[in-house]
């Protein structure tokens, strides 16, 4: 396989407007990835899979990560002028640094026809909340239809062009998306509402609201 | 005794009076209309708790929604809670019919992960154990395909003595007939002695005269061809986008086999043939599992004429306090039922960061619709019954 620098040399030069950059992978494996951005993704992806020289027409693995919001504290030096003529001092200081969360949905390409691979795609998501459209990559490989699904379900990212977005492995009406870092489990999986439910809180209108009458007085002797 | 009369209907008693129940008409108000049947979560025919939600125009499936989770229980978070070794046991419960090639499948991810080397006598167990898992697999998917097909009974419980000759085997190495927990992070977590080695190959000695008895029954059986041939088709284009893998996407003539592509393990060594259907339909899934019993009987045959004696662990792997430096790592072996993947993200913790399980029957179910459009539901049943899922999987 080429190296991933040029293939996304030759990706920069198909896509003048895009942003690509390659993402570091420090572990002995020394699988890099490419980061994408959500505006090209889907061209980017066709090409990958129909250009002579890559094909890469198999999508394996689609997952979804979570990173949610970091802070992390760094100390600073500073230089303080020193007081009436004394020389400059250096101060520490603990900067904080928040390091904004995200969504990020990993793709393993791999190509069936020249036999070459993993290529590995990444899509970040612009935060964790109301930012979280991304282009599906199902229209481009059929098998990312159900693993979008899932990360869909899991993780909340919503696929802009996915034929079939609804929830996969959780039922409709869950709420949450449980593979998030900072998903809280229920005390009770089992609870669920039931018309009993409403018909109590409709009763309840009709309770006697009185207060109830003070209780007599030889109730008071026997508890004494 | 009364003649039936056409358009009316009764019953040929002396004591009753002539039926008042009419034969209704074929041009009946209903005539046309779609019928939505909901096959499952609890059917015989779907393997587990899996429900099919089909749209039939008379017997025809005119749309198809599989539904599924029901045995979900968040396999991923439950590894990203619990250390890397603690992960092992839990991925013998994912296809709970091949827990060693799954052991596999995420301990070479994490050798991926952290650099680890595996010794040769452990890679040879890890070969023998993995196609021994092909086996079984392959022979009880036989056995439930002709269960589907209405052949109730004896292909399954022929399937099912040999598996249990298997499944003895896999105990008296591991400690347990299905969850086996046997493969460590650059190794094996015990030795084979030469009786188990003997005993498996006095195993795969005898399987072959199974094969020719169990094929003499079912390959060239009438009903089998009639049931299977041309049902659900699946073209090479459509597998290949579609992610199939394993013996599914080689019945449609694409030749991929991880062992052969990735040759990871020690698999270019031996000598073996991948064959190839060329359909693509239900008949060509079935028998290129039968074809690749053949040939994982001829890598069996090797491995334990060559198996050496040596090291089973790698002595710079450790259990405990295990820490991979941060990074990830994506691995994937060729599982009985195709490509299964562990991605692993570490951030230098005890727990990996990320883990995720690309099981492979969760992936083959994407183009279940496609291939039951336009048959009966009697022929969705075996199409389902060819992609061999395992819902402890495609759940997870």
């Amino acid at each position: 396989m080429d190296t991933l620098e040029s293939i996304r040399d030759r990706l920069l030069a198909w896509f003048p407007g895009a942003q690509i950059s390659l993402v570091a992978n420090p572990s002995p494996s020394a699988q890099h990835s490419l980061l994408l951005d959500s505006v090209h993704g889907r061209e980017i992806a066709t090409r990958l899979r129909d250009d002579p020289a890559l094909r890469f027409d198999t999508c394996s693995n689609v997952t979804g990560i979570d990173w949610p919001e970091k802070e992390s504290v760094e100390t600073v030096k500073i230089k303080v002028p020193g007081v009436a003529g004394a020389p400059d001092k250096e101060v520490e200081q603990k900067v904080k640094r928040i390091q904004p969360g995200m969504l990020e949905v990993v793709y393993h390409l791999y190509s069936v026809a020249l036999r070459q691979g993993p290529l590995i795609l990444r899509l970040r998501t612009g935060n964790r909340a109301d930012a979280v459209t991304l282009p599906s990559l199902t229209p481009v490989w059929r098998s990312c239809e159900f693993q979008e699904r899932e990360v869909f379900d899991l993780f909340g990212v919503i696929f802009e062009g996915h034929p079939d977005l609804r929830r996969i492995l959780m039922w409709d009406e869950f709420k949450g998306h449980p593979m998030r870092k900072d998903y809280i489990e229920p005390d009770d999986y089992e609870w669920e509402p039931t018309p009993h439910n409403e018909v109590l809180a409709k009763a309840k209108k009709h309770y006697r609201t009185v207060a109830p009458v003070s209780a007599p007085a030889a109730e008071k002797g026997n508890a004494g | 005794m009364n003649a039936i009369q056409p358009g009316s209907f009764s019953l040929a008693d002396s004591r009753s009076a002539p039926s008042a129940a009419r034969l209704r008409s074929v041009h009946d108000p209903f005539h046309g209309d779609l019928l939505e049947v909901s096959m499952g979560p609890h059917h015989p025919s779907t393997h587990g708790v899996f429900r099919m939600i089909a749209t039939l125009d008379g017997e025809t499936v005119v749309r198809l929604k599989p539904v599924f989770g029901y045995l979900h229980r968040n396999h991923e978070k439950l590894g990203e809670n619990t250390s890397y070794l603690a992960s092992m046991p839990y991925t013998d419960r994912l296809d709970y019919l091949a827990s060693m090639t799954n052991n596999w499948a995420y301990a070479l991810s994490v050798e991926k992960l952290a650099g680890l080397t595996v010794p040769e006598r452990a890679e040879y167990l890890r070969i023998i154990l993995a196609e021994m898992t092909r086996l079984l697999n392959h022979t009880c998917l036989a056995g439930f395909l002709l269960q589907d097909c209405g052949c109730s009974g004896t292909p399954l419980m022929y399937a099912f003595r040999e598996r249990e000759k298997i499944l003895d085997l896999f105990e008296s190495l591991s400690g347990s007939r299905m969850m086996c927990n046997y493969q460590r992070f650059g190794g094996c977590r015990v030795d084979a002695s030469g009786a188990w080695l003997e005993a498996a190959k006095s195993l795969v000695a005898g399987y072959g005269q199974f094969l020719d008895e169990y094929e003499q029954l079912l390959t060239g059986n009438e009903i089998l061809m009639a049931r299977t041939q041309g049902i659900g088709l699946l073209s090479a284009e459509l597998a290949v986008s579609a992610g199939v893998t394993g013996p599914m996407l080689r019945a449609s003539g694409v030749a991929h086999d991880l062992r052969k592509v990735d040759g990871y393990g020690l698999y270019p060594r031996f000598n073996f043939r991948v064959p190839l259907g060329d359909h693509g339909d239900v008949y060509d899934r079935y028998m290129v599992r039968m074809l690749e019993m053949r040939e994982s009987l001829s890598i069996l045959q090797q491995a334990l004429r060559e198996i050496p004696s040596g090291p089973i662990m790698d002595p710079k792997a450790k259990l405990r306090g295990f820490r991979p430096k941060a990074g990830e790592a994506y691995g994937r072996i060729e599982g009985p039922k195709g490509e299964i993947g562990f991605f692993l993200i570490s951030d230098g913790s005890p727990n990996p960061y990320r883990y995720r399980v690309r099981a492979p029957s969760f992936v083959n179910l994407t183009i279940l619709e496609d291939l039951c459009l336009g048959h009966t539901v009697a022929d969705a049943v075996i199409i389902l019954g060819s992609i061999d899922i395992v819902l402890g999987e495609v759940d997870r």
